[in-house]
C-alpha cells in the first residue's frame, strides 16, 4: 500500500521488539467472535491514475459546461488562483488546531488577521475563528442570545434562509427555546416591522433577520434593531453573502452578526466545505461559542499569538461549555483570508458593484420575457431578484435546460404562498451574452396561457 | 554534527538527537501592516452591463466607509502567507503524535480530484438529474461507510466530529420519544472527550458521569447500577481515551440494550478498528466517524472536518433531512458482491447509474435521475446544516478509501497499532505507564517520574518541539494525571519512529539531569512560551488600525 | 498568608466576614494559588438570590474553570467592579479581595460554617491526600 512507509521486514522487526508473535497478537484483546476474518466488501486497491479517471467521470456526470442563476446561499464568485495555491502548502494544509503556540504561528496570525478582516466587515468588535457555516452559526448565534439575556424565545424572520431557519429549529427544539417565525411585507419582500413588534415579548431573546435577505433584498437593520432593542431582545444579523458587504452598510445595530463567508474564495463544492462565523459586540465576547485567538506576548516580549478564553469551551468546560463545537474551518476561514486581501479595501467594493450591476441587467432583461414580472422592485437589492411567471417553474426552467442554463429555483419549496415565483443570481461571472442567450430563450418560447 | 560546549541552557539546548538543525525564519508583520492605499492584488475584467450607481440602489443602505482591509501586491500576498506557513509545524513536516487526533499522512491525490471541475463547482441546488456524479461519489462513500462500521444507515450531512455527536444523540433522543419518554440522562465515562457532555448539554440530557475501573475501562458493575429507565444512552469512546480496547463491549451494549437505552459510540479512535472489527457487529446502535481522522481529510489547521454518522435500521427513520434514495430507473448493475471482480474478470464499475457521454444525442444528465434526495421524512431529527453537509471533504474520504481497497484499509489498521505498542514498547521503562492494558492505535504515559523531579507533560511535550517533533496531546485523559498520549498513526516509518524515541529517551535524561532546559523550553522557535495569562486577561482579538 | 479570625469558611474554599447582617465574600488563598493566575470572574448581578452551597458564579485561570459556591444563602447587595478589570487583585491578596456582598437571609447559617482553624486542618488534609 502506497501509503504506509513499511517493508514486511521492518514489521517483523518492530513485532520481534515488541515481544509478540505476529500482528494478531496485538489485537488479541478484541473478543474473538467480533474480528473480521475475510475482507471488508469496499472496492479493491485503485491506482492513483485510476481514482482521477472515476472522479473525473463523476465530475463529468455533474453539469459542466452550464450556465447557471443559482444563488440562495450558495454563491459562485471568481476564487483567485493564489488561494489554492496557499493553501495547499502542507504547513497550513496538514497542521491541526494551534494548541501548541509556538509551532503555529502561521495559523494563528493568519485566523488572527481573518478575525480582524470580518470585524473590520460587519463593524462588529470582536469575531471568531470561524464555525462550521453560516446556519449553524445562525443557531449558535440564538444560543448565544438566550446565554446572555437569560431569556428562552427567539423570533425569526421567514425571510431568513430557509434551512438555516431549520437548522435553528433542530437546536432550539432540545434547549427550550422557543421558536416563532414571523412575516414579510409582500409587497417589499422586507420584514414585517408591524409582525416583528407584535412577535417579540419580554421573553425574547433575540430576533433573528438575515440581510441581503433569501430574497435578495437589503433589510432595514436600523428600524429593526430599534423594535427589538425597545424590548430588550438582542438583534442577530445573518448574513449568507458576504461579498455584499462590499456596498452593502454593515449592521452595526446589531449585537451578534453570524454570517457565511463561502463567498469570499471558498468553492461551491456541492455546498461544503464552507465557513460560517460569529462577530458581536465586545460585552457579549465571553458568550461566544468557538476558538478565539489573542494578540500576547513572549518571554523576549516579541509579538505572538495563542488561542484564548477557552475556558469557553468544550475541552474546559464539558457540559457547561458555550457549545459542543471543537473543529472549526481553518483552512476555509484561511481562503477567505486570502481572498479579502486579494480585493482588498478598494476590490471587495469594486466586486460587489459588479455584482449588483450584473444583477441589476439580469433582472431587467428576464423580467421583460413574456409572461414575466420583477417582485420586490421597489426594495434595494443586491445581487439576488425573485421573478413571478406566468407558467410554472418547471416549464420555465425545462425550456432553459435544453439550451444548457439552469433557471432560478422554484421559490414555492419553502413559501407556499409564492406560487409561480423563481429566486435568481447573478454574480460578477455571469456574462452579459449569456443573460441574454436565457432572456431570448425565454421570449422565442411560446407562452402558454 | 555541531556541538556547543558550552553549559548554558541555550547551548544544551541546540543539542538534540539528530533530526533537527535550526534555520531561519522570515520575519512577517500583520498584513494590515503591510498595506499602503493604491496597491492591488486584483483585476476585475471590463463591465459588460450598464454600470449602476450603488447609492441610488441602495440609498441608506448603502456602505459609507470601506472596510479597512489590507491593500496589497500579487507578490506580497504570496509573500506574507508563505512566510506565515513557515511558521507551522505539519504532517508533511514530520510525526505530529497528537493522540486522538490521527494525524496521518493527507494523500495529495485527494486535493487534485476534490478540485475536478464538475465536483468543486457545483452548486448544491442544482437539479438532481445534474449533480448525478456528486450523488454517485456521496453514494458510494456511504455504502463504504456502512460496511465498514458494520451499520444499517447514514448521514454524511455532519460538519465535524462534534456535530456528529450532536446528530447522533438527537437520533437517540427521537427513537425513545417515538417509545414515549425521551429519558433524562446520558451516561458518559470519565475519559472521556469533552465534546461528549457538551453535546449531551445541549441535546437536553443531564450528564451522568461513570468511573473507570482499574484498567481504565468501563466497570461493568458500575453501568449495571447506574443504567436505569431513564438512561437515554451511554456514550462510550472504543477504544477508549486510552487506546484501550472495551473487550466486554457486549457486556456493555447487553446491559444498556435490558433497560432501553442505546449504545452510542465516539468514533474517534476508528484508526484502530478499520478492516479488523466492526460497531456494528459488537453491539453499537449509533456512532460518528471524523473523516478528518481516520479517512485522511486534512486537518487544514483546525478544520474543516466532517463528522457522518453511521445507525442501525431502527435509528434510519429519525435520520436528519435530506436522505440520499436511488430511484432504480435505467441502473447499470446492481451493487457487486465483490468489487474485486464482476462476470468474466471485468473490474466491478464504481458506478452504478450510466455514466454521461458529454453532448452525446441522449444527454443523461438531462432525463435520467437514479439518485436523488427525499425530503419527505416525517420522523427526522430535522436538519443539522444548510445543504448536505462537507461533500469536499467526502471527495477527499472516497479517494483515500479507493486507494487503500479492504486490504491497505486493514494493513493501514494492523501498523498504527503496531507503531503504538512499538513506541511503548522502547519507552515503559523510562515514562509510567499507569494502565497495563494492551494499546491500540495510541499509547498514554504519565509524567509521575518526572514530576517528581518538577517537569511536567506540558514541559516534556514543549521540548519535544526542539528536537523536531509535534508534542504529543497533553493532559488528557482526564483520568491520567499528567497524561502523554502519544498516537504515532500509521504513516511513520520506523526511522522517524526510532528518532522520536530517541528524543523521548534524551529528554527523560534531561529531566534528570538538568530539569530547568526542559522546563524552558522550547529554545529553537521563532517565539518563546507565550503570555497566556495576558491574552486572556486583557484579550486582543484583532487588529485596529 | 494567614487565615483571619474573624472569617469563616467552606469546603469548596470561599471565606466571609460578617458585618451586621451582611456578608462579604471572596476565595481563600489556598483556592488562588491551586488555581493559578485568575484571569476572569464570573459574579451574580446585584438583587440576585444566592443559596448556601449552591453556586454563584466562577473564577477562571487560563485552563480551568471553578465554581464558587456560596457560603450563606441571602441577596446579593453588591459585586466587586474592579475585578471587572483586575482579577489578579484575588492572586495578589485573596483575603483582602471581596467578590460578593451577600444580605443573609438565615444567619445560622453563618455559624455553621469552619473556622480559620477547621479550615486550615481542612485544607492540611486536602494536600497531604
Amino acid at each position: 500500500m502506497r501509503y504506509l512507509p513499511k517493508s514486511p521486514d521492518e514489521r517483523k522487526k518492530m513485532l520481534a521488539e515488541i515481544g509478540a508473535k505476529s500482528i494478531d497478537d496485538l489485537f488479541a484483546i478484541i473478543p474473538e467472535e467480533y474480528r473480521l476474518t475475510g475482507d471488508l466488501n469496499v472496492p479493491r486497491q485503485h491506482a492513483e491514475s485510476e481514482i482521477i479517471d472515476y472522479f473525473r467521470a463523476a465530475g463529468d456526470m455533474n453539469a459542466t459546461g452550464y450556465t447557471s442563476f443559482l444563488g440562495a446561499g450558495a454563491y459562485r464568485h471568481y476564487r483567485p488562483v493564489v488561494i489554492d495555491a496557499l493553501v495547499q502548502r502542507g504547513e497550513f494544509l496538514t497542521s491541526y488546531t494551534p494548541y501548541q503556540a509556538e509551532i503555529t504561528q502561521g495559523t494563528l496570525q493568519a485566523i488572527f488577521e481573518f478575525q480582524s478582516m470580518i470585524a473590520e466587515l460587519t463593524g462588529m468588535d470582536v469575531a471568531n475563528a470561524s464555525m462550521y457555516d453560516g446556519s449553524t452559526g445562525a443557531a449558535e448565534a440564538v444560543m448565544m442570545a438566550v446565554r446572555v439575556t437569560g431569556r428562552h424565545k427567539a423570533v425569526a424572520a421567514r425571510t431568513v434562509h430557509p434551512e438555516y431557519r431549520e437548522v435553528l429549529a433542530t437546536y432550539a427544539k432540545h434547549q427550550g427555546i422557543e421558536n416563532i417565525p414571523f412575516g414579510y411585507d409582500r409587497e417589499t419582500g422586507r420584514v414585517d416591522l408591524a409582525a416583528l413588534d407584535a412577535a417579540i415579548t419580554s421573553e425574547t431573546a433575540a430576533v433573528l433577520v438575515q440581510s441581503p435577505n433569501f430574497f435578495g433584498v437589503v433589510e432595514d437593520i436600523p428600524a429593526i434593531a430599534a423594535i427589538a432593542h425597545a424590548k430588550g431582545a438582542l438583534l442577530i444579523v445573518s448574513i449568507a453573502e458576504a461579498v455584499s458587504l462590499g456596498t452593502v452598510r454593515p449592521p452595526v445595530e446589531a449585537d451578534i452578526v453570524t454570517m457565511e463567508a463561502q463567498s469570499f474564495g471558498v468553492a461551491l463544492s456541492y455546498g461544503g466545505p464552507f465557513c460560517g462565523v460569529i462577530a458581536a459586540k465586545e460585552q457579549y465576547l465571553r458568550q461566544m461559542p468557538g476558538r478565539l485567538v489573542g494578540q500576547t506576548v513572549d518571554g523576549n516580549g516579541y509579538r505572538g499569538f495563542v488561542l484564548t478564553l477557552a475556558t469557553r469551551e468544550q475541552h474546559i468546560r464539558r457540559e457547561k461549555a458555550t457549545s459542543n463545537i471543537c473543529t472549526n474551518q481553518a483552512l476555509v476561514a484561511l481562503m477567505a483570508t486570502i481572498f479579502l486581501t486579494v480585493y482588498g479595501k478598494e476590490g471587495i467594493r469594486e466586486l460587489a458593484e459588479h455584482n449588483m450591476a450584473k444583477a441589476s441587467y439580469a433582472a431587467k432583461t428576464l423580467s421583460a420575457a413574456p409572461g414575466a414580472k420583477l417582485l420586490f422592485d421597489k426594495a434595494p437589492r443586491f445581487h439576488e431578484f425573485v421573478l413571478k411567471t406566468d407558467e410554472a417553474p418547471a416549464v420555465w426552467n425545462k425550456r432553459l435546460m435544453n439550451s444548457n442554463i439552469v433557471g432560478g429555483i422554484d421559490l414555492s419549496r419553502w413559501y407556499p404562498e409564492m406560487e409561480h415565483a423563481t429566486l435568481w443570481c447573478a454574480t460578477e461571472v455571469m456574462t452579459r451574452e449569456n443573460i441574454d442567450k436565457a432572456a431570448s430563450v425565454l421570449a422565442a418560447a411560446p407562452v402558454e396561457a | 554534527m555541531t556541538s556547543d560546549a558550552s553549559p548554558s541552557i541555550n547551548g544544551a539546548a541546540r543539542v538534540t538527537t539528530g533530526k533537527v538543525r535550526p534555520h531561519q525564519t522570515q520575519n512577517e508583520s500583520l498584513v494590515f501592516e503591510k498595506s499602503s492605499p493604491g496597491k492591488r492584488g486584483y483585476k476585475l475584467p471590463p463591465l459588460d452591463v450598464p454600470a449602476i450607481d450603488i447609492k441610488a440602489l441602495l440609498g441608506s443602505a448603502a456602505r459609507e466607509m470601506p472596510a479597512a482591509l489590507p491593500e496589497l501586491s500579487e507578490i506580497e500576498i504570496i509573500r506574507h502567507f508563505t512566510r506565515l506557513s513557515t511558521w507551522n509545524y505539519a504532517i508533511d513536516l514530520g510525526m505530529y503524535p497528537l493522540g486522538s487526533c490521527t494525524m496521518k499522512y493527507n494523500p495529495r491525490v485527494n486535493e487534485f480530484v476534490a478540485r475536478i471541475e464538475g465536483l468543486a463547482d457545483a452548486h448544491p441546488y442544482r437539479p438532481d438529474s445534474l449533480a448525478q456524479g456528486a450523488l454517485e461519489v456521496i453514494d458510494l462513500l456511504q455504502r463504504c461507510l456502512i460496511e465498514i462500521t458494520g451499520m444499517d444507515a447514514i448521514t454524511l450531512q455532519p460538519a465535524a466530529g462534534a456535530h456528529g455527536e450532536f446528530t447522533g444523540i438527537l437520533l437517540v433522543r427521537a427513537w425513545h420519544e417515538s417509545n414515549g419518554n425521551a429519558r433524562r440522562k446520558i451516561i458518559i465515562p470519565d475519559s472521556a472527550h469533552g465534546t461528549n457532555p457538551a453535546t449531551a448539554a445541549i441535546c437536553g440530557y443531564t450528564v451522568e458521569n461513570l468511573k473507570s475501573n482499574a484498567d481504565g475501562g468501563i466497570d461493568l458493575d458500575a453501568l449495571e447500577r447506574q443504567v436505569d429507565d431513564e438512561t437515554a444512552a451511554l456514550m462510550l469512546t472504543n477504544p477508549s481515551t486510552l487506546g484501550v480496547f472495551e473487550n466486554q463491549i457486549h457486556k456493555i451494549a447487553d446491559i444498556l440494550h435490558a433497560k432501553g437505552a442505546l449504545l452510542y459510540m465516539d468514533g474517534a479512535n476508528m484508526n484502530a478498528l478499520v478492516g479488523k472489527v466492526r460497531p456494528g457487529d459488537f453491539g453499537v446502535d449509533v456512532m460518528h466517524l471524523n473523516l478528518h481522522k481516520t479517512f485522511s481529510t486534512p486537518h487544514g489547521g483546525g478544520g474543516p472536518g466532517s463528522g457522518p454518522v453511521a445507525c442501525k435500521a431502527f435509528l434510519e427513520p429519525f435520520l436528519p433531512t435530506p436522505v440520499l434514495v436511488r430511484r432504480e430507473i435505467e441502473v447499470n448493475s446492481p451493487a457487486p458482491e465483490s468489487w474485486e471482480t464482476v462476470g468474466d474478470d471485468q473490474p466491478a464499475p464504481l458506478f452504478r447509474a450510466p455514466v454521461a457521454e458529454p453532448n452525446s444525442a441522449e444527454d443523461p444528465r438531462k432525463e435520467h435521475v437514479t439518485l436523488c434526495w427525499d425530503y419527505d421524512r416525517p420522523k427526522s431529527v430535522g436538519r443539522v446544516r444548510a445543504f448536505y453537509g462537507n461533500t469536499g471533504m467526502f471527495i477527499r474520504a472516497l479517494a483515500y478509501i479507493l486507494a487503500n481497497g479492504p486490504d491497505g484499509l486493514r494493513q493501514t489498521t494492523e501498523d498504527a497499532v503496531l507503531n503504538a505498542n512499538y513506541i511503548r514498547a522502547k519507552l515503559e521503562d523510562l515514562y509510567e505507564l499507569p494502565y497495563k492494558t494492551p494499546s491500540m492505535h495510541e499509547v498514554v504515559f504519565s509524567d509521575k517520574r518526572q514530576a517528581a523531579l518538577g517537569v511536567k507533560t506540558g514541559d516534556i511535550a514543549k521540548r519535544l518541539i526542539d528536537y523536531g517533533f509535534h508534542p504529543y496531546t497533553v493532559s488528557f485523559p482526564l483520568i491520567v494525571h499528567g497524561a502523554l498520549m502519544i498516537e504515532p498513526t500509521e504513516s511513520e516509518s520506523l526511522e522517524e519512529l526510532d528518532l522520536f524515541i530517541s528524543a523521548m529517551r534524551s529528554i527523560a535524561k534531561e529531566v534528570e539531569e538538568s530539569p530547568d532546559l526542559v522546563k524552558s523550553a522550547p529554545h529553537s522557535t521563532r517565539v518563546s512560551r507565550l503570555d497566556e495569562v495576558q491574552a486572556a486577561r486583557k484579550p486582543i482579538l484583532r487588529w485596529r488600525g | 498568608m494567614p487565615y483571619p479570625a474573624n472569617y469563616r469558611y467552606t469546603r469548596e474554599h470561599e471565606w466571609i466576614e460578617l458585618n451586621g447582617s451582611v456578608g462579604t465574600v471572596g476565595i481563600t488563598d489556598y483556592a488562588q494559588n491551586s488555581l493559578g493566575d485568575i484571569v476572569y470572574v464570573d459574579v451574580p448581578k446585584v438583587g440576585d438570590t444566592v443559596t448556601a452551597n449552591a453556586t454563584f458564579g466562577s473564577v477562571e485561570s487560563v485552563k480551568a474553570v471553578s465554581d464558587l459556591y456560596s457560603p450563606v444563602s441571602g441577596t446579593v447587595t453588591a459585586t466587586n467592579e474592579e475585578l471587572k478589570t483586575a482579577p489578579d487583585k484575588i492572586n495578589e491578596n485573596a483575603h483582602g479581595t471581596w467578590i460578593i456582598k451577600v444580605e443573609l437571609s438565615n444567619p445560622a447559617e453563618f455559624n455553621a460554617l469552619l473556622d480559620a482553624a477547621a479550615y486550615e486542618s481542612f485544607i492540611s488534609e486536602e494536600t497531604n491526600s
